[in-house]
Protein backbone atom coordinates (compact mmCIF):
# COMPACT_ATOMS: atom_id res chain seq x y z
CA UNK A 1 0.00 0.00 0.00
CA UNK A 2 1.86 3.07 -1.24
CA UNK A 3 1.25 6.27 0.63
CA UNK A 4 2.68 9.56 -0.58
CA UNK A 5 3.97 11.75 2.26
CA UNK A 6 3.41 15.39 1.27
CA UNK A 7 5.97 16.92 3.65
CA UNK A 8 8.66 14.24 3.49
CA UNK A 9 8.22 14.30 -0.32
CA UNK A 10 8.40 10.60 -0.95
CA UNK A 11 6.17 7.60 -1.00
CA UNK A 12 6.40 4.86 1.58
CA UNK A 13 4.74 1.56 2.23
CA UNK A 14 1.91 2.56 4.57
CA UNK A 15 1.72 -0.88 6.16
CA UNK A 16 5.36 -0.71 7.24
CA UNK A 17 4.78 2.64 8.95
CA UNK A 18 1.63 1.39 10.67
CA UNK A 19 3.58 -1.71 11.73
CA UNK A 20 6.37 0.46 13.08
CA UNK A 21 3.80 2.46 15.03
CA UNK A 22 2.26 -0.74 16.35
CA UNK A 23 5.66 -2.03 17.47
CA UNK A 24 6.40 1.12 19.45
CA UNK A 25 2.81 1.16 20.67
CA UNK A 26 3.22 -2.34 22.10
CA UNK A 27 6.42 -1.18 23.80
CA UNK A 28 4.69 1.86 25.23
CA UNK A 29 1.80 -0.24 26.50
CA UNK A 30 4.19 -2.74 28.05
CA UNK A 31 6.77 -0.42 29.55
CA UNK A 32 5.07 2.94 29.80
CA UNK A 33 7.59 4.61 27.50
CA UNK A 34 6.52 6.74 24.55
CA UNK A 35 8.60 4.80 22.06
CA UNK A 36 9.99 7.84 20.27
CA UNK A 37 13.52 6.55 20.82
CA UNK A 38 12.65 3.63 18.56
CA UNK A 39 10.39 5.26 15.94
CA UNK A 40 12.72 8.11 15.05
CA UNK A 41 15.83 6.00 14.26
CA UNK A 42 13.82 3.29 12.51
CA UNK A 43 12.13 5.88 10.29
CA UNK A 44 15.54 7.35 9.46
CA UNK A 45 16.88 3.89 8.57
CA UNK A 46 13.82 3.48 6.35
CA UNK A 47 14.80 6.60 4.40
CA UNK A 48 12.62 9.36 5.84
CA UNK A 49 14.52 12.65 6.25
CA UNK A 50 15.74 12.93 9.90
CA UNK A 51 14.00 16.23 10.63
CA UNK A 52 10.65 14.96 9.39
CA UNK A 53 11.14 11.74 11.35
CA UNK A 54 11.87 13.57 14.62
CA UNK A 55 9.05 16.09 14.16
CA UNK A 56 6.42 13.48 13.30
CA UNK A 57 7.55 11.07 16.03
CA UNK A 58 6.89 13.79 18.60
CA UNK A 59 3.22 13.94 17.69
CA UNK A 60 3.04 10.16 17.80
CA UNK A 61 4.35 10.24 21.39
CA UNK A 62 1.61 12.76 22.24
CA UNK A 63 -1.03 10.30 21.07
CA UNK A 64 0.61 7.40 22.85
CA UNK A 65 0.65 9.20 26.21
CA UNK A 66 -2.91 10.60 26.18
CA UNK A 67 -4.73 7.57 27.54
CA UNK A 68 -1.97 7.02 30.11
CA UNK A 69 -2.42 10.56 31.44
CA UNK A 70 -6.19 10.10 31.72
CA UNK A 71 -5.72 6.83 33.57
CA UNK A 72 -3.08 8.21 35.95
CA UNK A 73 -4.99 11.37 36.76
CA UNK A 74 -8.10 9.36 37.64
CA UNK A 75 -6.14 7.31 40.13
CA UNK A 76 -4.42 10.42 41.53
CA UNK A 77 -1.04 9.57 40.10
CA UNK A 78 -0.15 13.03 38.82
CA UNK A 79 1.52 15.72 40.92
CA UNK A 80 0.10 18.67 39.01
CA UNK A 81 2.27 21.26 40.74
CA UNK A 82 5.45 19.35 40.01
CA UNK A 83 4.18 18.51 36.52
CA UNK A 84 3.40 22.12 35.69
CA UNK A 85 6.86 23.27 36.79
CA UNK A 86 8.39 20.58 34.60
CA UNK A 87 6.18 21.45 31.62
CA UNK A 88 7.21 25.12 31.98
CA UNK A 89 10.82 23.98 31.82
CA UNK A 90 9.96 21.70 28.91
CA UNK A 91 8.48 24.55 26.86
CA UNK A 92 11.61 26.65 27.45
CA UNK A 93 13.62 23.56 26.47
CA UNK A 94 11.83 23.13 23.15
CA UNK A 95 12.60 26.79 22.38
CA UNK A 96 16.29 26.26 23.18
CA UNK A 97 16.18 23.03 21.20
CA UNK A 98 14.79 24.85 18.15
CA UNK A 99 17.62 27.40 18.30
CA UNK A 100 20.21 24.64 18.72
CA UNK A 101 18.64 22.77 15.83
CA UNK A 102 18.96 25.76 13.51
CA UNK A 103 22.52 26.50 14.65
CA UNK A 104 23.69 22.92 14.19
CA UNK A 105 21.95 22.72 10.83
CA UNK A 106 23.81 25.82 9.66
CA UNK A 107 27.20 24.43 10.59
CA UNK A 108 26.19 21.06 9.16
CA UNK A 109 26.64 19.00 12.31
CA UNK A 110 23.02 18.23 13.18
CA UNK A 111 23.08 14.57 12.13
CA UNK A 112 26.35 13.85 13.92
CA UNK A 113 25.12 15.48 17.13
CA UNK A 114 21.81 13.58 16.99
CA UNK A 115 23.63 10.28 16.43
CA UNK A 116 26.05 10.93 19.29
CA UNK A 117 23.17 11.86 21.59
CA UNK A 118 21.39 8.62 20.70
CA UNK A 119 24.47 6.49 21.26
CA UNK A 120 25.39 8.11 24.58
CA UNK A 121 21.88 8.29 26.03
CA UNK A 122 20.54 4.97 24.85
CA UNK A 123 23.84 3.22 25.48
CA UNK A 124 24.16 4.37 29.08
CA UNK A 125 20.51 4.00 30.02
CA UNK A 126 20.25 0.66 28.24
CA UNK A 127 23.22 -0.78 30.07
CA UNK A 128 22.02 0.55 33.42
CA UNK A 129 18.64 -1.05 32.84
CA UNK A 130 20.19 -4.31 31.69
CA UNK A 131 22.43 -4.50 34.74
CA UNK A 132 19.58 -3.74 37.09
CA UNK A 133 17.22 -6.30 35.58
CA UNK A 134 19.88 -9.02 35.45
CA UNK A 135 20.55 -8.43 39.13
CA UNK A 136 16.84 -8.60 39.82
CA UNK A 137 16.44 -11.84 37.87
CA UNK A 138 19.36 -13.39 39.73
CA UNK A 139 17.95 -12.27 43.05
CA UNK A 140 14.58 -13.74 42.14
CA UNK A 141 16.19 -17.10 41.32
CA UNK A 142 18.30 -17.28 44.47
CA UNK A 143 15.43 -16.11 46.62
CA UNK A 144 17.24 -13.04 47.96
CA UNK A 145 15.48 -9.76 47.99
CA UNK A 146 17.33 -6.64 46.94
CA UNK A 147 16.75 -3.94 49.47
CA UNK A 148 14.84 -1.11 47.85
CA UNK A 149 16.97 1.98 47.40
CA UNK A 150 16.30 4.53 50.03
CA UNK A 151 14.39 7.45 48.60
CA UNK A 152 16.38 10.60 49.11
CA UNK A 153 17.10 13.44 46.85
CA UNK A 154 20.53 14.08 45.55
CA UNK A 155 22.70 16.56 47.57
CA UNK A 156 22.95 18.79 44.50
CA UNK A 157 19.16 19.17 44.47
CA UNK A 158 19.16 20.02 48.17
CA UNK A 159 21.70 22.78 47.63
CA UNK A 160 19.51 24.74 45.17
CA UNK A 161 18.03 27.97 46.52
CA UNK A 162 14.31 28.61 47.19
CA UNK A 163 12.10 25.75 48.27
CA UNK A 164 8.53 24.82 47.43
CA UNK A 165 6.33 22.16 48.91
CA UNK A 166 5.18 19.45 46.51
CA UNK A 167 2.63 17.54 48.58
CA UNK A 168 1.83 14.63 46.29
CA UNK A 169 5.51 13.97 45.60
CA UNK A 170 6.24 14.25 49.29
CA UNK A 171 8.98 16.77 48.67
CA UNK A 172 10.17 20.13 49.92
CA UNK A 173 12.70 21.13 47.28
CA UNK A 174 13.66 23.97 45.03
CA UNK A 175 11.42 24.23 41.92
CA UNK A 176 14.60 24.89 39.93
CA UNK A 177 15.43 21.18 39.97
CA UNK A 178 12.28 19.98 38.12
CA UNK A 179 12.41 23.09 35.96
CA UNK A 180 15.92 22.23 34.78
CA UNK A 181 15.00 18.59 34.32
CA UNK A 182 11.98 19.54 32.21
CA UNK A 183 14.10 21.95 30.19
CA UNK A 184 16.80 19.35 29.48
CA UNK A 185 14.24 16.78 28.37
CA UNK A 186 12.51 19.44 26.23
CA UNK A 187 15.76 20.07 24.34
CA UNK A 188 16.16 16.34 23.73
CA UNK A 189 12.53 16.03 22.56
CA UNK A 190 13.07 18.76 20.01
CA UNK A 191 16.36 17.34 18.72
CA UNK A 192 15.71 13.62 18.88
CA UNK A 193 11.94 13.19 18.66
CA UNK A 194 11.83 11.27 21.92
CA UNK A 195 9.38 11.79 24.76
CA UNK A 196 12.13 11.21 27.29
CA UNK A 197 10.22 8.94 29.66
CA UNK A 198 13.16 6.63 30.10
CA UNK A 199 15.28 9.56 31.30
CA UNK A 200 12.57 11.25 33.36
CA UNK A 201 11.51 8.27 35.41
CA UNK A 202 14.93 7.34 36.87
CA UNK A 203 15.85 10.99 37.46
CA UNK A 204 12.56 11.69 39.22
CA UNK A 205 13.02 8.61 41.39
CA UNK A 206 16.68 8.76 42.25
CA UNK A 207 17.72 12.38 41.80
CA UNK A 208 14.61 14.30 42.82
CA UNK A 209 13.51 11.54 45.14
CA UNK A 210 9.81 11.73 44.26
CA UNK A 211 7.30 9.37 45.79
CA UNK A 212 7.08 6.34 43.50
CA UNK A 213 3.30 6.36 43.02
CA UNK A 214 3.29 9.74 41.28
CA UNK A 215 6.45 9.25 39.17
CA UNK A 216 4.88 7.54 36.14
CA UNK A 217 1.82 9.78 36.04
CA UNK A 218 3.80 13.00 36.39
CA UNK A 219 6.34 11.96 33.77
CA UNK A 220 3.50 11.14 31.35
CA UNK A 221 1.98 14.54 32.09
CA UNK A 222 5.30 16.23 31.29
CA UNK A 223 5.74 14.12 28.12
CA UNK A 224 2.23 14.92 26.89
CA UNK A 225 2.67 18.68 27.11
CA UNK A 226 6.30 18.80 26.05
CA UNK A 227 5.61 16.78 22.89
CA UNK A 228 2.66 19.07 22.14
CA UNK A 229 5.01 22.05 22.49
CA UNK A 230 7.55 20.26 20.29
CA UNK A 231 5.00 19.60 17.55
CA UNK A 232 4.02 23.28 17.62
CA UNK A 233 7.65 24.38 17.60
CA UNK A 234 8.45 22.14 14.63
CA UNK A 235 5.34 23.32 12.77
CA UNK A 236 6.44 26.92 13.27
CA UNK A 237 10.17 26.60 12.65
CA UNK A 238 11.28 23.54 10.66
CA UNK A 239 7.84 22.92 9.06
CA UNK A 240 8.71 19.25 9.11
CA UNK A 241 5.59 17.77 10.74
CA UNK A 242 4.10 15.34 8.24
CA UNK A 243 0.46 14.87 9.21
CA UNK A 244 0.07 11.83 6.95
CA UNK A 245 3.13 10.15 8.43
CA UNK A 246 2.10 11.03 12.00
CA UNK A 247 -1.44 9.69 11.44
CA UNK A 248 -0.13 6.37 10.15
CA UNK A 249 2.22 6.06 13.13
CA UNK A 250 -0.55 7.04 15.53
CA UNK A 251 -2.97 4.55 14.07
CA UNK A 252 -0.45 1.79 14.69
CA UNK A 253 0.74 2.97 18.05
CA UNK A 254 -2.57 3.65 19.77
CA UNK A 255 -3.77 0.19 18.82
CA UNK A 256 -0.44 -1.37 19.71
CA UNK A 257 -0.45 0.37 23.09
CA UNK A 258 -3.69 -1.36 24.07
CA UNK A 259 -2.35 -4.75 23.00
CA UNK A 260 0.90 -4.05 24.86
CA UNK A 261 -0.81 -3.20 28.12
CA UNK A 262 -2.81 -6.45 27.95
CA UNK A 263 0.40 -8.33 27.34
CA UNK A 264 2.25 -6.57 30.17
CA UNK A 265 -0.26 -7.77 32.75
CA UNK A 266 0.49 -11.37 31.86
CA UNK A 267 4.29 -11.36 31.92
CA UNK A 268 6.95 -10.75 34.53
CA UNK A 269 7.98 -7.10 34.88
CA UNK A 270 11.63 -7.95 35.50
CA UNK A 271 11.98 -9.88 32.26
CA UNK A 272 10.11 -7.13 30.42
CA UNK A 273 12.69 -4.63 31.63
CA UNK A 274 15.50 -6.81 30.33
CA UNK A 275 13.82 -7.05 26.92
CA UNK A 276 13.41 -3.29 26.81
CA UNK A 277 17.07 -2.84 27.80
CA UNK A 278 18.17 -5.11 24.95
CA UNK A 279 16.03 -3.20 22.42
CA UNK A 280 17.46 0.11 23.63
CA UNK A 281 21.02 -1.24 23.36
CA UNK A 282 20.40 -2.57 19.84
CA UNK A 283 19.23 0.83 18.61
CA UNK A 284 22.30 2.43 20.23
CA UNK A 285 24.58 -0.12 18.60
CA UNK A 286 23.09 0.48 15.16
CA UNK A 287 23.58 4.22 15.58
CA UNK A 288 27.17 3.70 16.77
CA UNK A 289 27.88 1.59 13.72
CA UNK A 290 26.78 4.40 11.39
CA UNK A 291 28.88 6.85 13.36
CA UNK A 292 32.14 4.94 13.57
CA UNK A 293 32.23 2.17 10.99
CA UNK A 294 30.39 3.29 7.89
CA UNK A 295 27.98 6.20 7.46
CA UNK A 296 24.97 5.71 5.18
CA UNK A 297 26.39 8.26 2.83
CA UNK A 298 29.65 10.24 2.79
CA UNK A 299 28.05 13.18 1.02
CA UNK A 300 24.95 15.00 2.18
CA UNK A 301 23.33 18.05 0.71
CA UNK A 302 21.21 20.84 2.06
CA UNK A 303 19.54 23.78 0.33
CA UNK A 304 21.51 26.99 0.56
CA UNK B 1 -1.73 5.90 -24.84
CA UNK B 2 -4.46 6.84 -27.29
CA UNK B 3 -3.79 10.48 -26.51
CA UNK B 4 -0.11 10.12 -27.16
CA UNK B 5 -0.74 8.46 -30.50
CA UNK B 6 -3.02 11.33 -31.40
CA UNK B 7 -0.32 13.77 -30.42
CA UNK B 8 2.19 12.00 -32.55
CA UNK B 9 -0.16 12.11 -35.50
CA UNK B 10 -0.67 15.83 -34.97
CA UNK B 11 3.06 16.27 -34.75
CA UNK B 12 3.62 14.42 -37.96
CA UNK B 13 0.93 16.48 -39.73
CA UNK B 14 2.65 19.64 -38.52
CA UNK B 15 5.88 18.22 -39.77
CA UNK B 16 4.52 17.69 -43.27
CA UNK B 17 3.50 21.33 -43.28
CA UNK B 18 7.03 22.29 -42.28
CA UNK B 19 8.49 20.09 -44.95
CA UNK B 20 6.39 21.79 -47.59
CA UNK B 21 7.83 25.14 -46.60
CA UNK B 22 11.21 23.62 -47.25
CA UNK B 23 14.51 25.28 -46.36
CA UNK B 24 17.14 24.05 -43.95
CA UNK B 25 19.48 21.21 -44.78
CA UNK B 26 19.44 19.84 -41.27
CA UNK B 27 17.07 17.03 -40.42
CA UNK B 28 13.84 17.74 -38.65
CA UNK B 29 13.23 16.44 -35.17
CA UNK B 30 9.71 15.97 -33.88
CA UNK B 31 9.51 15.26 -30.18
CA UNK B 32 6.83 14.47 -27.67
CA UNK B 33 6.62 13.34 -24.05
CA UNK B 34 3.99 11.02 -22.69
CA UNK B 35 2.97 13.37 -19.89
CA UNK B 36 3.34 17.13 -19.64
CA UNK B 37 2.30 17.16 -16.01
CA UNK B 38 3.19 14.67 -13.33
CA UNK B 39 0.95 14.76 -10.29
CA UNK B 40 2.32 13.83 -6.90
CA UNK B 41 -0.60 12.50 -4.93
CA UNK B 42 -1.82 9.42 -3.09
CA UNK B 43 -0.81 6.29 -4.91
CA UNK B 44 2.11 7.97 -6.66
CA UNK B 45 5.10 5.69 -6.42
CA UNK B 46 7.30 7.10 -9.11
CA UNK B 47 6.50 6.96 -12.79
CA UNK B 48 8.04 6.31 -16.19
CA UNK B 49 8.17 9.21 -18.59
CA UNK B 50 8.20 8.24 -22.23
CA UNK B 51 10.10 10.54 -24.57
CA UNK B 52 9.53 9.76 -28.22
CA UNK B 53 9.49 11.26 -31.66
CA UNK B 54 10.91 11.04 -35.14
CA UNK B 55 13.90 12.25 -37.14
CA UNK B 56 13.33 13.07 -40.80
CA UNK B 57 15.37 14.64 -43.56
CA UNK B 58 14.08 18.00 -44.82
CA UNK B 59 12.65 16.27 -47.86
CA UNK B 60 10.31 14.43 -45.55
CA UNK B 61 11.53 11.03 -46.55
CA UNK B 62 12.83 8.86 -43.80
CA UNK B 63 16.32 9.60 -42.64
CA UNK B 64 18.80 8.02 -44.97
CA UNK B 65 21.49 8.33 -42.40
CA UNK B 66 21.92 6.79 -38.97
CA UNK B 67 21.41 9.28 -36.22
CA UNK B 68 22.25 9.02 -32.59
CA UNK B 69 19.67 10.32 -30.19
CA UNK B 70 20.41 11.66 -26.73
CA UNK B 71 17.56 12.69 -24.44
CA UNK B 72 18.07 14.70 -21.26
CA UNK B 73 15.44 15.31 -18.60
CA UNK B 74 16.47 17.99 -16.16
CA UNK B 75 14.72 19.19 -13.01
CA UNK B 76 14.84 22.72 -11.58
CA UNK B 77 18.28 23.82 -10.43
CA UNK B 78 18.96 24.59 -6.80
CA UNK B 79 21.61 26.36 -4.78
CA UNK B 80 22.94 23.75 -2.41
CA UNK B 81 25.67 23.13 0.08
CA UNK B 82 27.31 19.75 -0.22
CA UNK B 83 29.03 18.33 2.84
CA UNK B 84 31.62 15.63 2.97
CA UNK B 85 32.10 13.33 5.94
CA UNK B 86 35.59 12.45 7.08
CA UNK B 87 36.69 10.19 9.87
CA UNK B 88 37.94 12.34 12.70
CA UNK B 89 38.96 10.70 15.99
CA UNK B 90 37.12 7.53 15.02
CA UNK B 91 33.86 9.29 14.18
CA UNK B 92 32.47 10.23 10.79
CA UNK B 93 31.80 13.96 10.88
CA UNK B 94 30.96 16.51 8.21
CA UNK B 95 34.40 18.00 7.78
CA UNK B 96 34.45 19.75 4.41
CA UNK B 97 31.82 21.46 2.36
CA UNK B 98 31.31 23.37 -0.82
CA UNK B 99 28.49 25.31 -2.40
CA UNK B 100 26.98 24.92 -5.84
CA UNK B 101 24.78 27.61 -7.32
CA UNK B 102 23.10 25.54 -10.03
CA UNK B 103 22.89 21.87 -9.19
CA UNK B 104 19.98 20.22 -10.99
CA UNK B 105 17.63 18.62 -8.48
CA UNK B 106 17.01 15.86 -11.02
CA UNK B 107 18.97 14.85 -14.09
CA UNK B 108 18.52 11.86 -16.35
CA UNK B 109 20.21 11.16 -19.64
CA UNK B 110 19.55 8.33 -22.07
CA UNK B 111 21.26 7.68 -25.38
CA UNK B 112 21.46 5.20 -28.21
CA UNK B 113 25.12 4.42 -27.49
CA UNK B 114 27.64 5.37 -24.80
CA UNK B 115 27.94 9.15 -25.04
CA UNK B 116 31.72 9.19 -25.47
CA UNK B 117 31.25 7.21 -28.68
CA UNK B 118 28.69 9.69 -30.01
CA UNK B 119 30.34 13.05 -29.38
CA UNK B 120 33.69 14.40 -28.31
CA UNK B 121 34.23 15.86 -24.87
CA UNK B 122 33.85 19.45 -25.98
CA UNK B 123 30.41 18.88 -27.48
CA UNK B 124 29.34 16.82 -24.48
CA UNK B 125 30.39 19.65 -22.18
CA UNK B 126 28.60 22.31 -24.23
CA UNK B 127 25.30 20.46 -24.27
CA UNK B 128 25.74 18.97 -20.75
CA UNK B 129 25.38 15.45 -22.08
CA UNK B 130 26.12 13.13 -19.21
CA UNK B 131 26.63 13.36 -15.46
CA UNK B 132 30.31 14.13 -15.99
CA UNK B 133 29.45 17.40 -17.71
CA UNK B 134 26.93 18.98 -15.38
CA UNK B 135 27.49 22.71 -15.02
CA UNK B 136 27.19 23.12 -11.28
CA UNK B 137 28.67 26.63 -10.86
CA UNK B 138 30.59 26.16 -7.62
CA UNK B 139 30.67 29.24 -5.42
CA UNK B 140 34.01 30.62 -4.27
CA UNK B 141 37.43 29.79 -5.61
CA UNK B 142 38.44 26.27 -4.76
CA UNK B 143 41.11 24.36 -6.59
CA UNK B 144 39.97 22.28 -9.57
CA UNK B 145 40.96 18.99 -8.00
CA UNK B 146 38.80 19.56 -4.95
CA UNK B 147 36.02 20.85 -7.18
CA UNK B 148 36.10 17.64 -9.19
CA UNK B 149 35.99 15.55 -6.02
CA UNK B 150 32.94 17.38 -4.75
CA UNK B 151 31.19 17.24 -8.12
CA UNK B 152 31.76 13.49 -8.19
CA UNK B 153 30.46 13.30 -4.63
CA UNK B 154 27.27 15.13 -5.58
CA UNK B 155 26.71 12.82 -8.53
CA UNK B 156 27.32 9.76 -6.36
CA UNK B 157 24.94 10.96 -3.67
CA UNK B 158 22.15 11.81 -6.10
CA UNK B 159 22.68 8.67 -8.13
CA UNK B 160 22.22 6.64 -4.94
CA UNK B 161 19.06 8.61 -4.21
CA UNK B 162 17.76 7.78 -7.70
CA UNK B 163 17.73 11.43 -8.72
CA UNK B 164 20.62 11.30 -11.20
CA UNK B 165 20.44 8.65 -13.88
CA UNK B 166 22.45 7.63 -16.88
CA UNK B 167 21.18 5.03 -19.31
CA UNK B 168 23.54 4.35 -22.19
CA UNK B 169 21.49 2.42 -24.68
CA UNK B 170 18.21 3.61 -23.19
CA UNK B 171 17.08 5.11 -26.48
CA UNK B 172 15.86 2.76 -29.15
CA UNK B 173 15.49 3.85 -32.77
CA UNK B 174 13.36 1.94 -35.22
CA UNK B 175 13.66 2.18 -39.01
CA UNK B 176 16.06 5.13 -38.59
CA UNK B 177 13.02 7.30 -37.99
CA UNK B 178 11.18 6.71 -34.75
CA UNK B 179 12.93 6.83 -31.43
CA UNK B 180 11.77 6.31 -27.90
CA UNK B 181 13.26 6.43 -24.41
CA UNK B 182 11.78 5.61 -21.06
CA UNK B 183 12.98 7.63 -18.08
CA UNK B 184 12.23 6.73 -14.50
CA UNK B 185 11.09 9.37 -12.03
CA UNK B 186 11.25 7.97 -8.49
CA UNK B 187 8.70 8.94 -5.82
CA UNK B 188 11.05 11.45 -4.19
CA UNK B 189 11.30 13.72 -7.26
CA UNK B 190 11.27 17.39 -6.36
CA UNK B 191 8.47 19.57 -7.70
CA UNK B 192 8.99 22.22 -10.34
CA UNK B 193 9.44 22.76 -14.04
CA UNK B 194 11.43 20.08 -15.84
CA UNK B 195 12.78 20.33 -19.36
CA UNK B 196 13.06 17.38 -21.67
CA UNK B 197 15.66 17.98 -24.37
CA UNK B 198 16.27 15.76 -27.36
CA UNK B 199 19.40 15.92 -29.50
CA UNK B 200 19.85 14.27 -32.87
CA UNK B 201 23.55 13.74 -33.46
CA UNK B 202 25.36 12.67 -36.63
CA UNK B 203 29.13 12.47 -37.09
CA UNK B 204 29.75 13.94 -33.67
CA UNK B 205 27.70 17.04 -34.42
CA UNK B 206 24.36 18.02 -32.97
CA UNK B 207 22.23 18.43 -36.10
CA UNK B 208 18.87 19.03 -34.51
CA UNK B 209 17.48 19.57 -31.05
CA UNK B 210 14.12 20.20 -29.47
CA UNK B 211 12.87 20.67 -25.96
CA UNK B 212 9.58 20.53 -24.14
CA UNK B 213 8.46 21.25 -20.60
CA UNK B 214 7.19 18.81 -18.03
CA UNK B 215 5.69 20.07 -14.83
CA UNK B 216 5.96 18.04 -11.63
CA UNK B 217 3.50 19.22 -9.00
CA UNK B 218 1.63 18.18 -5.94
CA UNK B 219 -2.09 17.85 -6.42
CA UNK B 220 -5.24 17.67 -4.37
CA UNK B 221 -4.98 16.92 -0.68
CA UNK B 222 -1.19 16.57 -0.82
CA UNK B 223 -0.84 20.05 -2.22
CA UNK B 224 -3.31 21.39 0.33
CA UNK B 225 -1.32 19.83 3.18
CA UNK B 226 2.01 21.16 1.90
CA UNK B 227 0.58 24.66 1.43
CA UNK B 228 -1.14 24.57 4.80
CA UNK B 229 2.09 23.58 6.54
CA UNK B 230 4.06 26.25 4.73
CA UNK B 231 1.68 29.18 5.13
CA UNK B 232 -0.23 28.52 8.34
CA UNK B 233 2.33 26.90 10.68
CA UNK B 234 0.38 27.65 13.86
CA UNK B 235 -2.93 26.23 12.64
CA UNK B 236 -1.15 23.26 11.08
CA UNK B 237 0.62 22.50 14.36
CA UNK B 238 -2.66 22.74 16.27
CA UNK B 239 -4.29 20.37 13.78
CA UNK B 240 -1.45 17.85 14.25
CA UNK B 241 -1.79 18.09 18.04
CA UNK B 242 -5.57 17.77 17.80
CA UNK B 243 -5.28 14.66 15.61
CA UNK B 244 -2.81 12.97 17.93
CA UNK B 245 -4.76 13.72 21.11
CA UNK B 246 -8.01 12.72 19.42
CA UNK B 247 -6.66 9.42 18.18
CA UNK B 248 -5.02 8.59 21.51
CA UNK B 249 -8.19 9.39 23.41
CA UNK B 250 -10.45 7.57 20.96
CA UNK B 251 -8.34 4.41 21.07
CA UNK B 252 -8.45 4.40 24.87
CA UNK B 253 -12.25 4.76 24.72
CA UNK B 254 -12.77 2.09 22.09
CA UNK B 255 -10.62 -0.48 23.86
CA UNK B 256 -12.35 0.22 27.15
CA UNK B 257 -15.54 -1.06 25.49
CA UNK B 258 -13.94 -4.33 24.36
Amino acid sequence: MDVYLPIANLSVNGLIIVGLGALTGILSGMFGVGGGFLTTPLMIFYGIPPTVAAASAASQVTGASVSGVFFQSRRGGVDYKMGTVMVAGGIVGTGIGALLFRLLEQIGQIDTVISILYVVLLGSIGSLMARESIQAIRAERSGHKIAAKKRRHHPMVASLPMRWRFYRSGLYISPLAPLLLGCGVGILTMLMGIGGGFILVPVMLYVLGMSANVVVGTSLWQILFTTIATTMMHALTTQAVDIVLASLLLFGSVTGAQVGSQFAQKSSPVKLRLVLAIIVLLVAARMALGLTYMPDSIYTLAPL
Amino acid sequence: MKRTVKRLVHGLLGLTALVMLGGARDPILVTEVSQHTIDLQQGFNGTDLLLFGAVLTPEGSRAAQDYDIVVVLKGPTQSIVLREKQKIAGIWVNAASTEFRSAPSYYAVASTRPIDQIVDEKTAAIYELGLKWLQLSPIGAIDPEEQARFAAGLVERNRDAGLYREDEGGVSVSEQVLYQARIRLPSQVPTGKYTAETFAIADGRVVASASSDVEVRKLGIERAIANFSENYGLAYGLLAVFISIGMGWLAGRLFALV
